[in-house]
């Protein structure tokens, strides 16, 4: 390939979708641009051109050309940059590949439950703090023994998951819980997956996550 | 190896008509069962014990879930009869991209526009038609989403063809008036055979809801 590869990943760090992203392009070794676009308060004529359909982050784009929603990427990343001894996220068996897609589309929802802790008050957030540990303890149950869900190495499911690891504490703070007493071993995954340099690259500082929902919090008028 | 496949599904989901189009595209043979979702099955609490919910493909006893996934399942392991996905991956990650479009925007409106009234009817009427023209733009000039042949995202879409009807009668609006562009692209969807035997009557689509707004108590 000798044409020069453009890469360039529009992002807002807190976002656990981006953090897949970056996880899949930083495994397999892609040298690209990280541009930080701020979706709170600004977002930028790159975002609303690059994706005029959601108008949200992460958006890879790649010699100019997009790809949106952050399981798509991952896919995409997968499929383009492979070889050469580089890691392998899906499985190679159509069977075990849908199974793995079926969680990583599961794992979508475990955000929504978390958000209504955050977000929400009263009745809701008990709703979804249930939601949210009985969701992980299913994710546990996945993982069994291995020490990834993708098996002796980091997969498509694990990149999907880990990123919420970074919410942990939000989640923790806001809802009275403890993550790490209902689901110790999916916390011992997340550490273990945190030793890989591509993983705790992008994952931010939980408490500057939690830092960023208060912030949220107040301008949504959550806080009275 | 013996292929058993056997369908779990109900008539009028969009989602099942997915993988019933994706598989007689394919002319593979499969064994449907119809459920009846206010008395699932043993096989589908099985089968799906976590959303206990339709289509699910059962293949030589495995459980496959999720319409999207199904259906791309079935493109991967059949891939060699009436491919869906795109084989480049740039143009293979656009249509993920579509029919998570499809997804995230299309059931959920247009189940609006049959729950409610008044001004969140009308509402969600326009938030519908807003998609459908997306959808149209994205299709521009080309016979199907896939290009020359039907592909991931026309298979996607074209089961709501079937509840359009639904949606006009309860929305009071015409799809073919604000999307005709759409319109011409779904009847050449259904001049297929693997479309036209699977969309049901629309008219009888209309009387489900009918009977489940009844059902769920909704005026």
């Amino acid at each position: 390939m000798g044409k020069s590869e453009e890469v360039v990943l529009l992002n807002y760090w807190p976002s656990p979708y981006g953090m897949r992203a970056m996880i899949a392009l930083a495994e397999k070794g892609v040298q690209y641009e990280y541009v930080s676009v701020d979706v709170v308060n600004n977002k930028t004529q790159l975002l609303l051109q690059m994706n005029p359909v959601h108008k949200k982050v992460p958006v890879l784009i790649h010699n100019g050309s997009p790809v949106c929603e952050s399981l798509v990427i991952v896919q995409y990343i997968d499929e383009l940059w492979a070889g050469d001894a580089k890691p392998v996220f899906l499985p190679s068996d159509p069977y075990q590949r849908a199974q793995a897609r079926f969680w990583a589309h599961y794992i979508d929802e475990i955000f929504e439950f978390g958000r209504k802790i955050w977000i929400k008050t009263g009745e809701e957030v008990e709703k979804g703090k249930k939601e949210l540990v009985d969701s992980l303890k299913l994710m546990e149950s996945q993982l069994g023994d291995k020490p990834y869900f993708g098996g002796e190495e980091l997969g498509y499911v694990d990149i999907a998951l880990v990123p919420y690891y970074s919410w942990f504490y939000t989640y923790e703070q806001f809802g009275n819980i403890s993550i790490e007493a209902e689901c110790p071993k999916l916390v011992d995954w997340a550490k273990r997956c945190m030793k890989k340099e591509s993983v705790n690259k992008a994952l931010p500082d939980p408490v500057k996550v939690h830092d960023f929902v208060v912030m949220l919090r107040k301008k949504f008028g959550v806080d009275s | 190896m013996a292929n058993e496949l056997i369908l779990l599904d109900t008539w009028v989901s969009p989602f099942g008509m997915r993988v019933r189009i994706a598989l007689r595209e394919k002319g593979i043979k499969f064994e449907y069962k119809e459920e009846d979702l206010t008395n699932k099955s043993d096989l589908l609490l099985k089968m799906n014990p976590i959303h206990k919910k339709i289509p699910v493909l059962i293949h030589n006893g495995k459980p496959v879930r999720e319409s999207g996934i199904i259906v791309q399942y079935v493109d991967e392991v059949w891939h060699d009869k009436a491919p869906l996905l795109p084989s480049e991956p740039y143009p293979r990650a656009q249509a993920r991209f579509w029919a998570d479009f499809v997804d995230k925007k299309i059931y959920d409106t247009g189940r609006k526009i049959w729950t409610t009234k008044g001004d969140e009817q009308k509402s969600a009427t326009e938030e519908f038609i807003g998609y459908l023209k997306t959808l149209e733009a994205e299709l521009g000039d080309k016979p199907y989403f896939g290009g020359e042949k039907l592909g991931y995202v026309d298979v996607t879409m074209i089961p709501f063809y079937s509840w359009f009807h639904a949606y006009e009668v309860s929305g009071n609006f015409s799809i073919e008036s604000n999307c005709p562009k759409l319109m011409a692209w779904a009847k050449r969807c259904m001049q297929h055979e693997s479309v036209s035997k699977t969309l049901p009557d629309p008219k009888k689509v209309y009387e489900f809801i009918l009977q489940l707004k009844k059902r769920l108590g909704i005026e």
